[in-house]
């Protein structure tokens, strides 16, 4: 059918799980065969509130991991964070509950042909995707070096198991309960140059995705970033979520974050740009 | 309609015409909704509905508002998107030919800033296939007039529909899309119907703001925002109601917040030929199928045997007055 949203389905899917994690909840949730259609990058739009719901909208989580080979078939991991109302529902809600979910949505982190080094930068906990990704990285044969960051020791999402699959990780905090008293940014240009790295993955907020994208200007390295806006949809009909990227032109567009990312070239997002009129 | 109720009629007209366009079914998406069409059509078959109205396309492309961009709200949401789009041109070269190679059946809706532009926009239309009828937003400032929008002006909004009448002449229908945002909403129906609207679509959405109270501004980039969502149905009702009562001949899609087939029947009910479903479909990408079943049954259970029958059936007269 349509390209857009072209693994997209709309299922009733039941919660196996839903254990606190520190300051999160790791849901595990019985998506069937929509698991092994699912790549990390991509995310999953959630219902939320149940049915005399005042919230319309559904919400959009990044899909941390998929396995398909449970004793219940598929299943898919989501880290959420009692942020807002409709976060704060879903994690609210426990096993055997069924949400109305669409997924997979959005781009997905591409993986490089040859086994080269990566990191990985997360912030917040814009560091769940990170993982699946690493396991992923890490069976192709890539050296997989990762550094998350946050504005506290309990915002870090770092599961023991996570670390399985990197060679080395670093914790940076800006009150220094955890790890080093830092950005997450700091160290990257001089890993960049100790560890010959190719493709930096990154996800988080938007200032963190920006900073980063200056330091991939200044070397060789490619930034695939996953952006967080705001949506109302999930699946490009709204155009609520945009963000300005560059074309091959050199012409500026205004792209959905939810079909044409969340996943982008970071070197084509132009950071400075969101939030004005083009 | 058959009031007994002794004999369930398993068969329904569900048929809706406005002016010579006849559509299947009176389910649509609302312009703005469904973005090109492709985005849905991964979730059903888009000719599965009665049409999809086309998010309004203006003569040059456009970047729209800055973000924020939304603001969910209880019940509802607001959107600031500034018509962001890819132009006439492109849209009638890729998008059109899409939607007619998937047998939707298509209303185009149409937005300018000036009189002018909106016939520019008719004439481009004249000769294209595969289009259903021309839907004119008319809620978009006026840059000849200080940005007053065309809809919230009695005269301008004329003159908008005229040019575009004249500039197609008689064949494709005309749908005119009012803004709610005025003190006498019946006046500017009539107007735009004289001036040669063959419908009408009831509401646009209704001017709101929202303020962070943490940046302590307003969310919106665009500062004010259109709200729709349930929040705003009883306003589309009531809109409905009153302009089915004073224009009982011009066929309405009524819209605003419908979310069930309950919903859609009250609109129904309130006069309107058909329903346009928009936030919905954000919360939901299957709403309209939903929507769709659920009307369908509703009238067979209420003993209609066609949508027609219904069309209005709110206004009868109490029996025995």
């Amino acid at each position: 059918m349509s390209q857009i949203n072209k693994s997209a389905r709309q299922i009733l899917a039941p919660i196996l799980s839903n254990k606190r994690v520190g300051q999160y909840h790791q849901i595990i949730v019985s998506v069937g065969d929509i698991a092994a259609q699912c790549k990390p990058g991509n995310f999953v739009a959630i219902s939320v509130g149940g049915e005399s719901s005042r919230m319309v909208l559904r919400r959009a989580f990044a899909i941390s991991r998929v396995s398909t080979s449970s004793t219940v078939g598929g299943t898919m991991e989501l880290i959420v964070a009692p942020h807002g109302q409709g976060s704060k529902w879903l994690c609210a809600q426990g096993e055997g509950v069924t949400l109305d979910l669409v997924a997979p949505l959005g781009t997905a982190f591409g993986i490089p042909t040859e086994p080269v080094p990566v990191l990985l930068v997360g912030g917040g906990y814009g560091s769940a995707p990170l993982f699946g990704l690493a396991e992923i990285l890490n069976s192709r044969g890539c050296r997989v070096d990762m550094i998350l960051g946050a504005s506290t020791g309990s915002k870090i999402y770092a599961p023991m198991e996570g670390k399985r699959s990197v060679n080395s990780m670093r914790i940076y905090t800006d009150d220094g309960s955890m790890g080093t008293a830092g950005r997450v940014t700091d160290p990257i240009a001089e890993i960049i140059k100790d560890l010959n790295v190719a493709v930096i993955y990154s996800c988080g907020p938007m200032p963190m995705l920006a900073a980063i994208t200056k330091i991939t200007s200044e070397h060789d390295v490619v930034h695939q970033c996953a952006v967080e806006e705001s949506m109302a949809c999930g699946i490009g009909i709204c155009m609520t979520c945009v963000l300005p990227v560059s074309n091959e032109d050199g012409t500026v567009s205004m792209l959905r974050s939810c079909i044409d990312g969340p996943v982008m070239d970071g070197s084509k997002v132009q950071w400075q740009q969101v939030g004005t009129q083009l | 309609m058959a009031t007994g109720g002794y004999s369930v009629m398993s068969t329904l007209d569900f048929s809706t015409t406005i002016g010579n366009a006849w559509f299947p079914a009176p389910t649509f998406t609302a312009s703005g909704c469904a973005s090109s069409g492709r985005e849905l059509a991964q979730f059903f078959p888009l000719k599965d509905m009665g049409g999809v109205v086309t998010k309004s396309v203006m003569s040059k492309p456009r970047a729209g508002r800055p973000t924020p961009r939304m603001a969910e709200t209880p019940s509802g949401m607001l959107n600031s998107i500034g018509l962001q789009g890819p132009g006439i041109d492109a849209f009638l070269a890729k998008d059109v030919p899409y939607l007619v190679e998937q047998r939707a059946r298509v209303i185009v809706s149409i937005a300018g800033e000036t009189v002018e532009e909106y016939s520019t926009l008719a004439r481009k239309l004249r000769s294209v296939s595969g289009i259903s009828a021309i839907e004119v937003n008319i809620s978009c400032p006026n840059v000849e007039n200080r940005g007053l929008v065309f809809a919230c002006d009695p005269e301008a909004s004329r003159r908008v529909i005229d040019g575009v009448r004249r500039t197609i002449g008689g064949e494709l229908p005309i749908i005119a899309k009012l803004s709610p945002d005025v003190t006498d909403l019946v006046s500017i129906a009539k107007g735009v119907v004289d001036a040669g609207a063959d419908g009408l679509a009831l509401i646009n959405t209704v001017l709101g703001m929202v303020i962070n109270v943490d940046t302590m501004r307003p969310h919106l980039g665009g500062k004010t925002g259109g709200l729709s969502g349930p929040a705003i149905r009883p306003i589309a009702v009531r809109a409905v109601y009153q302009v089915h009562a004073a224009l009982p001949q011009t066929p309405i899609l009524g819209m605003g917040g419908i979310a069930s087939g309950k919903d859609a029947l009250e609109m129904i009910l309130a006069g309107a030929s058909g329903v346009s479903i928009g936030t919905a479909s954000f919360g939901n990408p299957t709403a309209i199928m939903s929507i769709q079943a659920e009307l369908k049954q509703l009238l067979l259970d209420r003993g209609f045997t066609s949508l027609k029958q219904a069309v209005g059936y709110a206004h009868r007269p109490i029996e025995g007055e």
